[in-house]
Parts: structure tokens; C-alpha cells; sequence
């Protein structure tokens, strides 16, 4: 690839990094990552995925803005309420960088479409509200082979964790979803809008490292921290002989409907 | 006193103490709904009673974070 004058420009902070250079910014903008929700989580993944050029950005969600959402999904501004949320991001994304081709899946991810909508993306990033999706998503990228980040946050709290084949997954540490209400989500519970900044920006980071092969990744390690203290914690993850996907003697072979909605999409 | 980390906090117990108990110690809101590592690897939810602390163990509490909207 032979960047344009203004490429090189745009990115020179990127290139100017060791352990990026021309080489590493070539793989970004060759790169398809897709980010399921365009929420807390998406908003900021997309945000910086969108400024560093990756090539396609794919973006899925079936919801429309609503103005709760500003506190935190920063992709999202007060004119875009009632809009799907896929249509907004992708207006901004294509402000931000013209560079990007924009992908916007206006649905929700579901058993059915998993594997169509990742087999087109080398990374995806899960920045999704509600248990069964984190899983099926966790599920559809273990047996699709296909690297993901984990991202969850509640109150001042956040969780992240990356999978690549033969890693630890989701399931290793969670096996299955919790019973539906068990575990309040950010709409019962509330989230502090810059915690959802906080864990996607550390989301948007791993997928460029995948990109460009830099560093190590949150592979066998689940990162937590507690804003209210500040406090960091990595936590390794062995992958677990009796996960239910990945594990020696797999039960979970294909993929199955979420069976809870997520809070916000029960009231529709 | 035996000495275990809870989280990678030094935590003083007294043997002998089931993880169940060691779960209420620690004021967890939701037992059923934390998963346990214990010196690496992971415990059956419905062991946690029965699955003995041990002096030295490194005790891991994971939550389950479902948010992201």
C-alpha cells in the first residue's frame, strides 16, 4: 500500500512509533475490525479505531439514540436522538477519517447472522449490554476461530479480557450466563459515563496491537479495575479443562439464541 | 492464623474454612454469582462449600460485568 501525502501526515504519530512505523500502519489500514454495539463501549472503540484508519470498520446494533445514551456513547450527539445508533456512528466515523470504509449492520447479533457478520473481520470487539450476547459472541468467536475482546462495566467497575484461538475464553473464567436479573446491568445499576471510556479506549488499544502484532496482548488475563480507588488489577486466566466450549470435551458445539434480552430491549 | 491472598491481598484466616465460607468473610453480595479461581484454576460454583481453603492459597473472586450500552 502507498500512502498519499495527507496519509502520512495523518498518521505520523503512528509511524513515528518503533513498534508501528509505515509497516505497522499499513496492517491498520488494511485491518477489518467489527464492533458489536455502538454504545459505551462501541462509541469510544470506534472513535479511535475510526482515527487511526483501519481500513473497514464494521458496526452492528439494532437500537436507535436515545438521550440517556449521551452520558456516555460520545459517538452520539443530541441531533442523533431517534436515529439508529449504526447510522449515527457511521456519520461520524466517516467525519473523523474518510480513509475508513464503514460497514453498518442496522440489526441486532444474533445465532443466526454470528458467523456471516465475523467471518468478514480479522478482530471484534464485544461492546455489547447483556449477558447472553457477551457469551454468544464469546461462543461464535471460539468455534469461528476468530480473536475478540471482551470488554464489561458496571457502577465505577470495568472488565476486559482478549481471546485468541487457543486462549483462555470468556466461558473459561464465566461459563455461562448468569440467571436473567441476577446481576444488575449499567441501565439498573448506572455507570459512571467515563468508565465506559476508560475500558473501550483500553479495547480500541488490543485490536490495534492485533493489527500490528505489537506487544502482548490481554491473552489468559482478565484486567478489572475499580475507578473509585484507581485501582488496576490483571488477573491470569489458565484456559479451563472443563469450559464448556473450549475445553477438553466441548458441549457447546454451535450456536444458540440469546435467551434473556438485555433490560433496555424488554420495554420495547 | 493462616495467611491467604484474597485478590492479591493478604488476607488472615482460620483453618479450617470452606471457600463458601470464605465468601461470606469477604461480605460478597451475590455468592452464587461470583466464580472462584483458587491457585489458578477454577471451581465448580456447587464446590465451593465442600473445597477447602488451604494456608498460602491464592484466592481469586471474579465478578460478572454484563455492561457496555
Amino acid at each position: 500500500m502507498d500512502f498519499r501525502a495527507d496519509q502520512i501526515e495523518r498518521y505520523s504519530r503512528h509511524i513515528l512509533l518503533q513498534d508501528i512505523g509505515v509497516e505497522g500502519q499499513e496492517k491498520i489500514s488494511n485491518g477489518k475490525v467489527l464492533v458489536i454495539g455502538a454504545g459505551g463501549l462501541g462509541a469510544p472503540v470506534l472513535l479511535y479505531l475510526a482515527a487511526a484508519g483501519v481500513g473497514r470498520l464494521g458496526v452492528i446494533d439494532g437500537d436507535v439514540v436515545d438521550v440517556s445514551n449521551l452520558q456516555r456513547q460520545v459517538i452520539h450527539f443530541t441531533p442523533d436522538v431517534g436515529k439508529p445508533k449504526v447510522l449515527s456512528a457511521k456519520e461520524k466515523i466517516e467525519q473523523i477519517n474518510p480513509d475508513v470504509e464503514v460497514v453498518a449492520y442496522h440489526e441486532f447479533f444474533t445465532a443466526d447472522n454470528a458467523f456471516d457478520l465475523i467471518s468478514g473481520y480479522d478482530f471484534i470487539v464485544d461492546g455489547t449490554d447483556n449477558f447472553p450476547v457477551k457469551f454468544l459472541i464469546n461462543d461464535a468467536c471460539v468455534l469461528g476461530g476468530k480473536p475478540f475482546s471482551h470488554g464489561g462495566i458496571l457502577r465505577f467497575e470495568g472488565q476486559t479480557l482478549t481471546h485468541l484461538p487457543g486462549t483462555a475464553c470468556y466461558r473459561c473464567a464465566f461459563h455461562s450466563p448468569p440467571p436473567p436479573n441476577a446481576v444488575p446491568t449499567c441501565s439498573q445499576a448506572g455507570v459512571l459515563g467515563a468508565i465506559a471510556g476508560m475500558l473501550g479506549t483500553i479495547q480500541a488499544a488490543e485490536a490495534l496491537k492485533f493489527l500490528t502484532g505489537t506487544g502482548d496482548l490481554l491473552t489468559n488475563r482478565l484486567l478489572s479495575f475499580q475507578a473509585k480507588s484507581m485501582h488496576f488489577r490483571t488477573v491470569t486466566i489458565r484456559k479451563n479443562p472443563h469450559c464448556p466450549v473450549c475445553g477438553e470435551h466441548p458441549v457447546i458445539t454451535g450456536l444458540h439464541e440469546a435467551e434473556q434480552a438485555a433490560c433496555e430491549l424488554k420495554k420495547r | 492464623m493462616s495467611k491467604i491472598r484474597v485478590n492479591g491481598e493478604e488476607q488472615e484466616i482460620t483453618l479450617p474454612l470452606s471457600l463458601g465460607e470464605l465468601i461470606k468473610q469477604n461480605d460478597v453480595s451475590q455468592p452464587n454469582m461470583v466464580s472462584i479461581q483458587v491457585n489458578g484454576a477454577f471451581v465448580f460454583r456447587e464446590k465451593y462449600d465442600e473445597t477447602s481453603v488451604n494456608e498460602g492459597d491464592e484466592v481469586d473472586f471474579l465478578y460478572f460485568m454484563g455492561g457496555g450500552c
